[in-house]
């Protein structure tokens, strides 16, 4: 049964206005920053989550992050747009852009061969980005300080609580959207892609095309994603917006979030910012270390992800099958 | 009554925020704070982030003590106590952005000293004026930090790469006059890209009759494959090579040139492989010229001064080896804060506040470790100083490394005047370059 | 003819090493079905091994020369210590799960392998060039190479050739491939399979530390060299074909040899050129220049 307000609807509306509220009355800068920071990461991993419950894993989203990163930085630099109503949406729609025309090629691809072609792209990208000279090659470059309705401040506590309450709207938006499009017809098709993709066809969907609106969908929410990330930094670097590595840590949230539920990327992507900066604060050395070794501890006790330590915790422990095998709609 | 308790929650809420966001008191301090930025971890922590880190330990130490030689004897920053924080520069530009934000905003540090790379400081220059922090960057050299805007909270208590370069041009004219074309190997980023920029360009106005190759590498920061680059460096005719490369970058490419014979074919001018210099030791060929980024580390070693005496021989004492650049570099950053608090202070009659601080380092002329320093440009931001080359002559009675033909150049002979960025004075011919 | 020359001999000198580590991936994968990101580690574990043994063994006043034992040394200590530690610890415990599960986890163990190295060597580069000195240098081409590099064209060569005779002509190389063509049927069969994954992980551990050990020296070795070669490895596998010593050999002579005409002619395109072929490969030929097609079990 779906109705408009269903209680994962519900749910993410009182979680999200909660954070909110939080955030600009309670928080203080730096914490506030990390969620910024962790939410704007969880809008990809979010992408990430819509093609893994199609059993698909991207090892290359770092070219639809970076994508949307630079989109927002070189807007400001190049064209001086900064007004953030223009630069997020063509953020996401340059990388939604770039996804349906890669999609047609991506959507034959399965298992290894869908992430390394997604790797591949991702390098291309990175290649590119590193030998231009006009993007500041490895340096990158910083992004311009950023307008609302043409609006804009010098004070970073302001700016942070603008990008802050922004990020907790599209988060928020963006949950709810890919909650009720996993509960619709096509997108529960997703699971039984996974299971047999076969069957699906005998149905009389077709497979492709199913995979490639999911990996459109997943682009638009990494470009975002990235967006807000360069706009949250005030820098952007192939380094760390479109190296291989920048995909690796977004499985890695995913896997950590855990597919049961749209609101799991957002915890577990929070979860790992502030596991990052204390690792980083008590053990600078050896913070790898940490972030690896919780990796490792994850797969081998919690297949499931967080969620599916919240939903025990919860009593619901039926969302807690690894890979996914529920939708969320059914409830 | 639902009203009423809405209205309290949000009370309690807004007085939890008061108390957490409390601004640290401005009045008399018993400790300043900073954050300490070097590589840690990766290929320049050992020649760049270790002995910078080292250099500024031992100083912090020194100050708090009030044993620093004359007339920087007394004790702390104003008085203050001293406590450093010392934070990872690798991880790329991102982190370090995200890493500078936890300092200020989340360890409310009261500064932030350091910095190697070019490509940290571009970075962090805008988020620093963003958050209002006052920030003394230690080494970096890209000449864009100030040329592009005018900084309020950035400071940086060197010359920048032009002054390695133009200095490097000179050099070359002195030492090497028959020098007929010349090519170069430099770092993929802000930093290689600036350096070969100045250097080719001050060769043009210093040699005019040198040739420029049209084929100057440009490998990724960080490669530490130079197989190919060798080769093509190699294959062109050009007899002087100039390099930018430093940390282990510089290190793995002396090592992969000298058994290819490399030097023996080749002039090689390295702006940066004094740092690298005791380290290599006797692997360091003999013959190429290097700098250390002004009058640090090697070039200045048997300078008999108080200061320099005093720095090198507790160096020596404290980490078992010689000061090399970068330990020069970062101490001389941690002394000009220290000297900023100091006559902020005079001038105050009290603690200093920050503003009072930027003001006191503003323009400040001061006698560092081995030079004296100018906060000249960059409206008083952006530090000169003299400049250094010598070439490689290994000492075996001493069993150590030396140089000969060591050159000093002044100050205004190397870095562009306050009202002109380095691009232009060099293209415009170095007018009024006292030398 | 200079030019020509050299692009041939760099990009050989680049290939061999690009191979030799490639190699261990692509047996890992092919019979394992594991993409390992640890292989970075393996090669990162071997580099700083080698060097730092290297060191010890000059200091004790071994020749120039004599330092070359520390290779193969390092290789095998490093390949069946951690190898063996990986697969009886996280390895054999993950077969079965998602292979995107399992590729994750050896990215975690990447990440942890990674700052053991730094704690156990510390942040200081190591330097290990006696080797290099012990080569004259040659004549090719107008221009000096370094003898080392010579040598290590004629490693992989060797390394090449063995893996084939074992491959293709002893009893192992036939449980080998039986499994790497199905490995259902080999368990049917009555193959010990655990057994042969084991040593297979363990071949190509010592593998990706013996590319990390021969190079050792012409570098300097310092933390996060591994990062940088795991892609490329990966391109290397990808488009040569996973799991195909052949696709191995033909994708690291590929890659190699466009590097070397990239840097030398047109620097612009080096690091682009690489994936751009490996995308190309995936897209017009998905199971690699090498790997025979088969038909994708649904």
């Amino acid at each position: 049964m779906t109705q408009f307000m269903d209680r994962t609807v519900i749910g993410l509306t009182l979680g999200f206005a909660l954070v909110a509220l939080l955030g600009v009355f309670v928080l203080p800068d730096w914490l506030m920053s990390q969620v910024l920071i962790a939410f704007s990461r969880a809008l990809a991993v979010l992408g990430l989550v819509v093609l893994w419950r199609t059993g698909l894993i991207s090892f290359g989203h770092a070219l639809y992050f970076g994508l949307g990163a630079y989109t927002v930085a070189m807007l400001g630099k190049d064209l001086g747009v900064t007004e953030v109503l223009i630069t997020l949406p063509a953020a996401g729609l340059v990388a939604a852009v770039v996804g349906f025309a890669l999609g047609f090629i991506i959507r034959k691809y399965r298992e290894i061969f869908f992430a390394m072609l997604n790797l591949a792209f991702s390098m291309v990208l990175f290649g590119i980005l590193v030998k231009t000279e006009a993007l500041g090659s490895t340096d990158g470059f910083s992004v311009e300080q950023p307008t609302l309705f043409g609006i804009g401040t010098e004070d970073s506590t302001v700016k942070l609580t603008v990008l802050f309450l922004a990020v907790c709207t599209v988060g928020w938006l963006s949950a709810v959207l890919v909650h009720r499009y996993l509960g619709s017809v096509l997108g529960s098709l997703t699971t039984a892609v996974r299971d047999n993709e076969i069957r699906v066809e005998y149905l009389g969907y077709s497979v492709a095309q199913a995979i490639h609106g999911k990996y459109v969908m997943s682009a638009a929410l990494t470009g975002l994603a990235g967006g807000f990330t360069a706009l949250a930094l005030g820098q952007v670097d192939p380094e760390s917006m479109v190296n291989w590595t920048v995909s690796g840590e977004l499985v890695f949230v995913t896997v950590l979030s855990g597919p049961g539920s749209v609101a799991a990327p957002f915890i577990g992507s929070l979860l790992f910012e502030l596991l990052r900066t204390y690792a980083f604060e008590l053990v600078p050395y050896a913070w790898q270390l940490i972030v690896g070794g919780t990796l490792l501890a994850v797969i081998f006790f919690l297949p499931g992800g967080l969620w599916s330590l919240i939903s025990k915790l919860g009593g619901r422990d039926r969302a807690a099958q690894p890979g996914g095998n529920r939708g969320e709609g059914e409830r | 009554m639902k009203p009423m308790r809405y209205a309290g929650v949000v009370g309690a809420g807004l007085a939890a925020a008061f108390a957490l966001s409390a601004p640290a008191s401005v009045a008399a301090k018993d400790t300043v704070s900073l954050g300490i930025v070097a590589f840690l971890s990766g290929p320049a922590a050992g020649p760049y982030g270790v002995p910078g880190r080292n250099g500024a330990e031992m100083v912090i130490e020194a100050i708090n003590k009030g044993t620093l030689p004359a007339p920087y004897d007394t004790k702390g920053f104003a008085g203050a106590t001293v406590e450093a924080e010392y934070i990872d520069e690798s991880g790329g530009n991102t982190k370090q952005v995200s890493e500078y934000r936890n300092l200020v905003q989340k360890r409310e540090v009261d500064a932030v000293v350091g910095y190697v790379s070019s490509g940290s400081c571009a970075a962090i220059a805008p988020v620093a004026e963003e958050l209002q922090k006052l920030t003394v960057m230690a080494v970096c050299g890209t000449p864009r930090i100030f040329e592009e805007a005018p900084r309020e909270y950035v400071f940086r208590t060197m010359s920048h790469a032009t002054a390695d370069n133009i200095a490097a041009a000179h050099y070359v004219k002195e030492m090497m006059p028959d020098v007929k074309s010349y090519t170069g190997i430099n770092q993929n980023y802000a930093w290689g890209q600036d350096s070969w920029r100045d250097f080719s360009l001050a060769m043009t106005d210093v040699m005019p009759d040198a040739k420029v190759s049209d084929k100057p590498q440009f490998p990724k920061i960080f490669a530490g494959q130079y197989g190919s680059e060798i080769s093509a460096l190699s294959l062109d005719d050009a007899e002087l090579v100039h390099s930018s490369f430093w940390g282990g970058d510089f290190e793995a490419f002396i090592l992969q040139a000298t058994p290819r014979g490399f030097f023996q074919q080749k002039k090689v001018v390295l702006t940066v492989g004094g740092v690298s210099a005791y380290r290599l030791g006797k692997r360091l060929p003999d013959g190429v010229a290097i700098g250390s980024r002004g009058p640090y580390g090697i070039l200045v070693r048997d300078r008999d001064t108080p200061l320099n005496t005093w720095f090198v021989e507790t160096y020596k004492e404290a980490y078992g080896e010689y000061p090399s650049g970068a330990a020069y570099q970062y101490a001389q950053a941690i002394l000009a804060t220290k000297i900023a608090y100091d006559k902020a202070a005079e001038a105050a009659g009290s603690f200093p506040d920050e503003k009072q601080v930027r003001d006191a380092l503003t323009g400040l002329e001061f006698e560092s470790f081995a030079a004296p320093v100018k906060m000249a440009l960059g409206n008083g931001h952006q530090a000169i100083t003299e400049h250094m080359y010598g070439i490689v002559q290994w000492n075996e009675d001493a069993g150590e490394l030396g140089l000969r033909d060591v050159k000093v150049y002044p100050a205004e002979c190397v870095m562009p005047p306050a009202d002109k960025t380095s691009v232009e004075w060099i293209e415009a011919g170095m007018p009024g370059a006292k030398c | 003819m200079n030019l020509a020359l050299t692009i041939l001999v760099e990009g050989l000198g680049y290939a061999s090493y690009l191979f030799i580590v490639s190699l261990g991936l692509t047996i890992i994968f092919g019979v394992l079905k594991i993409l390992n990101v640890a292989h970075g580690a393996f090669y990162a574990w071997g580099a700083y091994s080698c060097a730092f043994l290297i060191g010890e063994l000059s200091t004790m006043g071994v020749s120039d020369l004599g330092t070359m034992i520390a290779i193969p040394i390092a290789a095998l200590v490093v390949g069946v210590v951690l190898g063996s530690a990986i697969e009886r610890t996280i390895i054999r415990n993950l077969y079965g799960r998602d292979e995107v599960i399992i590729v994750l986890a050896t990215f975690g163990l990447f990440l942890v392998l990674e700052d053991v190295i730094l704690l156990v060597f510390g942040v200081d580069p190591y330097f290990a060039f006696q080797p290099t000195l012990a080569m004259p240098g040659v004549q090719i081409g107008g221009i000096y190479q370094d003898g080392y590099k010579l040598t290590m064209i004629a490693l992989s060569l060797v390394v090449g050739l063995i893996s084939w005779i074992v491959l293709n002509r002893t009893h192992w190389g036939k449980l080998v491939s039986a499994i790497i063509f199905d490995s259902e049927l080999a368990v049917a069969m009555g193959v010990n399979v655990r057994r042969v994954f084991y040593v297979v992980f363990v071949a190509g551990a010592v593998l990706g530390a013996l590319g990390g050990a021969y190079i050792a020296p012409t570098i300097s070795v310092s933390p996060g060299f591994g990062v940088e070669v795991i892609v490329l490895s990966f391109a290397v596998v990808v488009i040569g074909g996973m799991g195909s010593i052949g696709g191995a050999a033909i994708g690291a002579l590929m890659v190699g040899l466009l590097r070397a005409y990239a840097v030398l002619q047109w620097p612009e395109i080096e690091l682009f050129v690489v994936y751009a072929v490996m995308a190309a490969v995936l897209i017009f030929r998905p199971e690699g220049l090498f790997a025979p097609a088969k038909a994708r079990k649904i």
